[in-house]
């Protein structure tokens, strides 16, 4: 089975409205993929369906990875399966210590009956928390509540590097962060790239590609991929916008309906 | 005396039939002779119990009992609870497991002293049982013993207790003495349709510092017993009191709660109802901010499952100048549980420059679940920052959908949203001591819900 996190003629509506309209990418293992494109193209909307959001409706089309079927899964068996998404606006869970987050989202890949060796977990956490330069009293504060929006972001990474997906989706994660934070967030990614792992890295602004260096740039408007290419578009995109290349695809278009 | 009680028992008898309250077994003679006992406090016995007698049970129009299931405000059938025996007791001694950093415990199963052990107390500090503070500390516990009238309902259930309570703690900490570690008191209920009536009388000198945790828990399942416990504070001049009620009760118990805190100048008291059990809990609570920079924090955590209900009334007054409260209540509900929330501040003529805030959140777990508040705001004041809320609703679907994105099953996720739900008050307390404790219990009252 090819080792491959693959989008085929994704369409999805979300209150009835089509946002994805055929949407076909494919990020091989061991590959980091930056999806760019103005608003409204779709972005964020291909995260949540990614990660099953109930508000996106899937209409057509399929995703898989490592060949198993990730629309067929409930959210949390995705998230067992190996898919992450680093959301654009983490959630605050009032109460819930992110310590205590983490360990039942850990607990949770433990067959019935298997106890998390509590010691170990604290020992690793701490570990990556010191390379997030995030302090280890947070360990007891609440999820996300009364965070900076960096500090947000930096325990997005830490729970990816704490649940080691095989796939990665990172929802504007340079989104409120200045570039203190973004290299700590880019140092945390680039960590963690492996042979074994993929990256979907969806952002509305070059800058963050200047510190995770993607493979392949992919360019979403309207709901559909309309154009990739090598780690240059980015720059090229960031020189001269978006508009070239939207014309690009509709004198195409036009080509094609003649 | 004597002669009082088989009057007192036979107008019980005439009252109720059959199914008394039997005056006779009441705790008086649990740990002390009551001819030892002060004039002024049998007196005040005699005329509780008569006022007891006098009023009339809960009513349908009355308004402090809005939306309460009255069936579950009964008296009938019910029994002051009897001493337990000995295996028993040592039993409960050993269940009764305060925190390593407890700086007194004591443990009481049906109104009678089991053990008590305060040698880490500071020297000045009081801690006994009711009887032998009544005894040896008289007219300190007359200064402050029931001075707030039960005024928000629970008038009946008052008189009972103030006509038999004896057990509980009397606590009074001279000036500037500050008590590490919290008092701990635990309240043993059993027997079948059994009464105790745990008394906390917690009283702080100028500066003093003071922490109590009072633990209600049931010897048997099902025997439908009800605790009627009130808990006073009377808090001097810049000092800090501590309080928790931390009830565990069976699922067929009843809880009756009745709080007051008087508040003195610059003193901060903060107080905390965690329910955790019982098929009925009504608690009455009343903070009263007497001198400027006074403060008061309320908060209660609460978990109604099955069919319990929990029924909480509230009153914060405020009756000078520059002076605080908070109230924070949070309700966690499954099943077909309710809960009832009422409370009242009341910012009196001239008290400017209060800030009193008053928030309930119910988070409702179940579409059968129900919950019911009744906010209410009166200021007669200038330059006052007031507020209330309460709000009701199902878990946040964003949250779940979070969690549930990290691998957690829906089933998991919702009872760490509900526990963290109920945690955020536990963020609240003052102690780490205190947050353990009350975390422990949060965690296992979760572990035993199931999945």
């Amino acid at each position: 089975m090819s080792q491959v996190l693959s989008i085929s003629n994704l369409k999805a509506d979300v209150a009835g409205q089509e946002i994805l309209k055929g949407l076909t990418l494919e990020v091989p293992q061991g590959e980091v993929h930056a999806i760019m494109g103005p608003n409204g193209s779709g972005k964020s909307t291909l995260a949540k369906v990614l990660a099953g959001h109930g508000d996106y409706e899937v209409t057509g089309g399929e995703v898989s990875m490592n060949g198993e079927d990730l629309l067929g899964m409930e959210i949390d068996e995705r998230s067992r399966a190996g898919f992450f998404l680093a959301f654009q606006y983490p959630l605050e869970i009032p109460g819930v210590s992110i310590a205590n987050f983490i360990r039942a989202a850990r607990q949770a890949r433990l067959g019935k009956g298997d106890e998390l060796d509590a010691v170990a977990f604290y020992k690793e956490m701490y570990g990556k928390m010191d390379e997030l330069k995030i302090d280890r009293s947070f360990t007891g504060r609440s999820v996300n509540e009364g965070f900076s929006g960096g500090e947000k972001k930096r325990l997005e990474i830490l729970q990816m590097m704490m649940l080691e997906p095989k796939y990665a989706v990172l929802d504007e994660t340079d989104s409120g962060l200045d570039i203190d934070a973004l290299k700590i967030v880019a140092d945390g990614v680039n960590a963690m790239r492996s042979p074994e792992r993929g990256f979907l890295v969806i952002t509305h602004y070059q800058r963050l590609l200047d510190y995770i260096v993607p493979d392949v740039v992919h360019v979403l408007y309207q709901g559909e991929i309309i154009k990739t290419g090598g780690k240059e578009l980015a720059l090229e995109l960031e020189e001269k916008g978006y508009d070239w290349v939207i014309k690009e695809f509709e004198d195409q278009q036009v080509a094609v309906d003649v | 005396m004597a002669e009082a009680i088989a009057e007192l028992e036979k107008i019980v008898s005439d009252e109720l039939g059959k199914s008394s309250i039997s005056w006779a077994d009441a705790p008086l003679r649990a740990g002390a002779d009551s001819a030892d006992l002060p004039d002024w406090y049998r007196e005040l016995q005699d005329e509780a119990w008569k006022t007891f007698m006098s009023l009339a049970d809960p009513g349908r129009r009355d308004e402090a009992w809005r939306f309460a299931n009255l069936k579950l405000t009964k008296f009938s059938g019910l029994q002051l609870a009897t001493a337990v025996d000995a295996a028993q007791a040592q039993t409960l001694v050993e269940r009764s497991v305060a925190g390593a950093k407890s700086s007194a415990h004591l443990v009481f199963a049906n109104n009678v002293l089991l053990t008590q052990d305060g040698e880490d107390l500071p020297e000045g500090v009081i801690c006994l049982p009711m009887n032998e503070a009544l005894l040896h500390h008289g007219d300190k516990v007359r200064e402050s013993f029931l001075q707030e009238d039960a005024q928000l309902g629970g008038a009946k259930f008052a008189a009972l207790h103030a006509a038999g309570t004896l057990s509980g703690v009397f606590v009074y900490v001279p000036d500037g003495v500050k008590v590490d570690g919290p008092v701990e008191v635990f309240h043993w209920m059993g027997g079948k349709e059994r009464v105790i009536l745990p008394h906390t009388l917690i009283v702080s000198a100028e500066g003093a510092e003071i922490s109590v945790i009072d633990h209600y828990q049931s010897i048997d399942e099902d025997a439908a017993g009800l605790s009627i416990g009130m808990t006073d504070i009377v808090a001097g001049k810049n000092s800090k009191v501590n309080y928790v009620a931390l009830q565990r009760l069976s699922v067929s118990d009843r809880q009756v709660q009745i709080g007051s805190s008087q508040v003195g100048e610059g003193a901060a008291v903060k107080t905390a109802l965690v329910n955790l059990g019982a098929a009925w809990v009504r608690n009455e609570n009343i903070s009263r901010m007497m001198a400027a920079g006074s403060r008061s924090d309320m908060l209660a955590l609460n978990l109604a499952t099955s069919s319990d209900e929990i029924d909480q009334r509230t009153l914060q007054l405020h009756e000078v100048e520059h002076t605080e409260s908070d109230l924070f209540y949070k309700n966690a509900l499954y099943g077909q549980a309710r809960t009832i929330f009422d409370g009242l501040i009341v910012v009196g003529k001239g008290a400017h420059h209060t800030d009193a805030f008053q928030t309930c959140r119910n988070l409702l777990n179940s579409d059968d679940a129900e919950a019911s508040s009744m906010p209410g705001l009166q200021i007669d004041a200038d330059q006052v920052r007031c507020s209330h809320g309460s709000t009701a609703g199902p878990i946040d679907p964003e949250q779940l959908f979070y969690c549930s994105a990290r691998g957690i099953p829906a089933q998991a996720a919702r009872k760490l949203i509900s526990f963290g739900f109920l945690h955020d008050v536990i963020d609240r307390l003052d102690g780490d001591d205190i947050k353990e404790v009350v975390n422990r219990e949060l965690e296992k009252a979760f572990a035993a819900m199931g999945e």
